[in-house]
């Protein structure tokens, strides 16, 4: 039987779509920074996925920064931003405490190495920024703030934040404010004219394009100092030749996801709905983390008291049922999610949790084998207990 | 039968290929690797059973390269309590602990096998050098290899749960199939040292734990001789690192004959003073084919890993095992597994808590 693939957060398969031109453009020889006919070919590649991406996602091509993906665009947005605002005498940082690490360890690294002075924002059970937990970390010293930064929607638990009304507390201040929208775009409506932030970051193989390519949106005025020097590509922001399949797939991809976004909302939400019902009914006392209502379609993650996330992924891979325990490794070791800590979750609940994230090849037959399975799956894991 | 069994995979040739038999012969094989250290840097690279960065991508690509699922289990807090807790508590008790043996019992085959068989699994194979034959235990062909004597203390039951792929194998032979199967840990060095010392250097590790307890070295009738920076660096038996200023009245070289830690007291003397031949050791193991020994049973004894073999008879009594050796032995410290084998096979074993 052909797995159910609920690890979608984690990546979705490439859509046929950009599959086809990313393929297409493989065979094609040329540099867009060449000056001759091959390199002006690949450079209509590129402005052409430039347009693509801006208009998808309500920016002007001359605010799309091309990059090897989020971690890269998160990278650009904290370090380069905060250089920038640095050199002006601001070096605050505030970040929440839910980001990814990408967000957050670029942050802890400038106050580790640097002299960055990094404040994480509070969250609630729900894992969402309060405006208010912003407002005064701001007020306490508004001339400070180097930059704000605090996702678009949470990749573990699915809980969307206030965006907009955030970024409206710093821009009353003049501080710049980025968003880690990896998760949202194609899942939400993620317009960034309209959403008053600064900074916004795009991954190409969360949306249905290529790993290894990415975005920073970066409003008109907004200049970080590069993190990566050299050609002077891309504004002089982020050097390196411009990978021209990879970004045609990449705008292919972003294009298509934003145009279905509302189809996939709905669909997905269905699905996930069913999906949280079915597990409830199978498991009566597990716990739904994040947002009852305001999170990611095709979120769904939970706590299973009694059991370890190691454990239940272990056992529902072997019935054909791949999803994430959502947390950061190393050496392979599961850590308690940081971002379940910062909810309020002890150690214990965070490391008996499991994610499963729905995208745009998920079926109902992909629910029913996780509803079929997880009642088993979840009482031999609460046998073998918590080591 | 096809076996659901889990493969503990720790990054090395042995474990590597230990699975990829077991796979081979049609179970339904699951690799984990056990991670030791909530500090993955702070162990040893190649050291056996452990947990560098570098020997979990080692174990993850052997189970691709199999093709069997791999996972990685978080066991560094029982890891921490029961082998290098009891590492370190067997030292400041003067006593000698063997930590692969340690985590052998405590570990692989209690901690893990509970949680496998729990989560489904039948039985837990590893990459030792030892025969289970009708869930008995015995030596591995490999002489310079045999791994026997630290799992002499599994119990029948885990044995009848433990599966050891490479019984008949020597090493050399492992090491040709592991390049012959495309396993990239064919050529990785044997590990021999305590895996949790990342330096190797056991006395500096203990001293960082235990602190430094400066206490007499004495000979036989009780004269101070030297003084030492702390008893746990000693191991009843050696002869290098006394650093006594005074020779023997005899001239000949003198050994730690025993370790008293309450008066934090080595006493040294003569090799001579160092042979025993009755040694009574405790918390007896009855894991072989023969009855528990109520009379004295004609059989063989090791007392340390990779140790000379010494014919004795060995009697229960108690919770007590007396074993009385036929020709003396040397170097015979507490805290070491007396593993009693009738020829190759184990029947047997106690931790030495005297000897004389």
């Amino acid at each position: 039987m052909k797995p159910a693939y609920l690890d979608h957060a984690a990546t979705t398969p490439m859509l046929p779509e950009a599959i086809e031109v990313m393929t297409a453009q493989l065979g094609q020889v040329g540099n867009a920074s060449s000056l001759h006919a091959a390199g002006r070919r690949t450079r209509r590649v590129v402005e052409e996925a430039r347009e693509s991406v801006a208009g998808a996602l309500g920016a002007r091509p001359s605010e799309v920064v091309f990059t090897s993906g989020g971690t890269e665009a998160d990278n650009l947005a904290i370090k380069g931003l905060y250089w920038a605002r640095r050199a002006q005498g601001a070096n605050r940082i505030l970040v929440s405490a839910v980001e990814h690490h990408a967000a957050l360890d670029p942050a802890h690294w400038l106050g580790d190495r640097q002299d960055a002075v990094v404040e994480v924002l509070d969250v609630d059970e729900f894992g969402r920024v309060h405006p208010r937990t912003l407002r005064a970390a701001v007020e306490r010293d508004p001339g400070t703030v180097a930059l704000v930064s605090v996702m678009w929607a949470n990749n573990e638990v699915g809980t969307v934040q206030a965006v907009p009304e955030l970024a409206e507390i710093a821009h009353a201040h003049g501080i710049p404010f980025h968003t880690d929208a990896v998760q949202a775009v194609g899942k939400l409506p993620v317009v960034f004219s309209g959403s008053g932030v600064d900074a916004l970051t795009v991954s190409g193989h969360k949306v249905g394009g290529p790993m290894g390519v990415g975005a920073l949106l970066l409003a008109r005025g907004v200049d970080p100092v590069p993190v990566l020097h050299g050609g002077g590509q891309e504004r002089d922001v982020r050097s390196g030749t411009l990978d021209a399949p990879s970004l045609a797939g990449f705008a292919t991809a972003v294009r298509i996801a934003v145009e279905r976004q509302a189809e996939t909302r709905a669909r997905l939400t269905e699905l996930r709905d069913d999906l949280i019902r079915k597990v409830r009914q199978a498991v009566p006392d597990v716990i739904l983390n994040g947002d009852p209502a305001d999170r990611l379609p095709g979120n769904a993650h939970f706590s299973f008291p009694g059991c370890e996330g190691d454990a239940l992924l272990m056992l529902l891979d072997a019935k054909g049922v791949e999803c994430s325990t959502g947390s950061a490794c190393s050496a392979g070791v599961a850590q308690p999610s940081h971002v379940l800590l910062a909810m309020g979750a002890d150690a214990v609940r965070a490391r008996g949790s499991l994610r499963f994230s729905l995208g745009h090849t998920s079926t109902q037959a992909d629910v029913d084998r996780v509803a079929e399975v997880i009642g088993g799956v979840v009482e031999r894991a609460r046998r073998a207990g918590l080591t | 039968m096809r076996l659901r069994v889990l493969a503990a995979m720790s990054g090395g040739v042995d474990s590597a290929v230990a699975a990829a038999r077991i796979a081979e012969a049609g179970h339904d094989v699951t690799g984990v690797h056990l991670a030791l250290s909530a500090n993955p840097q702070s162990y040893r690279t190649g050291a056996r059973g452990c947990c560098t960065i570098e020997d979990a991508r080692d174990a993850r690509r052997a189970a691709d390269v199999i093709g069997i699922p791999f996972y990685v289990w978080d066991m560094a807090e029982r890891f921490h309590r029961d082998v290098v807790e009891d590492f370190v508590g067997e030292y400041a008790a003067g006593r000698t602990p063997n930590p692969c043996l340690r985590c052998n019992e405590k570990i692989k085959f209690e901690a893990v096998l509970e949680r496998a068989l729990a989560l489904g699994f039948d039985a837990v194979a590893t990459g030792h050098h030892a025969r289970i034959v009708d869930g008995v235990l015995s030596r591995s062909p490999d002489e310079g290899k045999d791994q026997s004597y630290v799992l002499g203390v599994l119990t029948r039951e885990q044995l009848a749960r433990a599966i050891f792929p490479l019984g008949d194998s020597t090493k050399a032979r492992v090491r040709e199939e592991a390049a012959r199967r495309g396993l990239m840990v064919a050529d990785k060095p044997d590990s021999h040292d305590v895996c949790f010392i990342a330096d190797g250097d056991t006395r500096g590790f203990l001293e960082r734990r235990l602190g430094a307890a400066q206490g007499p070295i004495v000979d036989e009738s009780g004269q101070v001789v030297g003084s030492h920076e702390g008893a746990y660096g000693f191991t009843v038996g050696q002869r290098k690192g006394l650093r006594i200023d005074r020779p023997a009245a005899d001239g000949r070289p003198r050994y730690v004959l025993s370790i008293e830690p309450v008066s934090n007291t080595i006493t040294v003397g003569p090799r001579s003073a160092l042979e025993v031949t009755a040694i009574v050791a405790e918390r007896p193991v009855w894991n072989g084919p023969v009855a528990e020994p109520y009379e004295p049973l004609a059989c063989t004894v090791q007392l340390r890993a990779h140790g000379e073999v010494y014919a004795c008879r060995a009697r229960l009594s108690g919770e007590e095992v007396h074993i009385t050796l036929d020709a003396p032995a040397t170097g015979v410290a507490a805290g070491q597994a007396a593993v009693l084998y009738l020829g190759d096979t184990v029947i047997g074993s106690a931790t030495i808590s005297t000897a004389a």
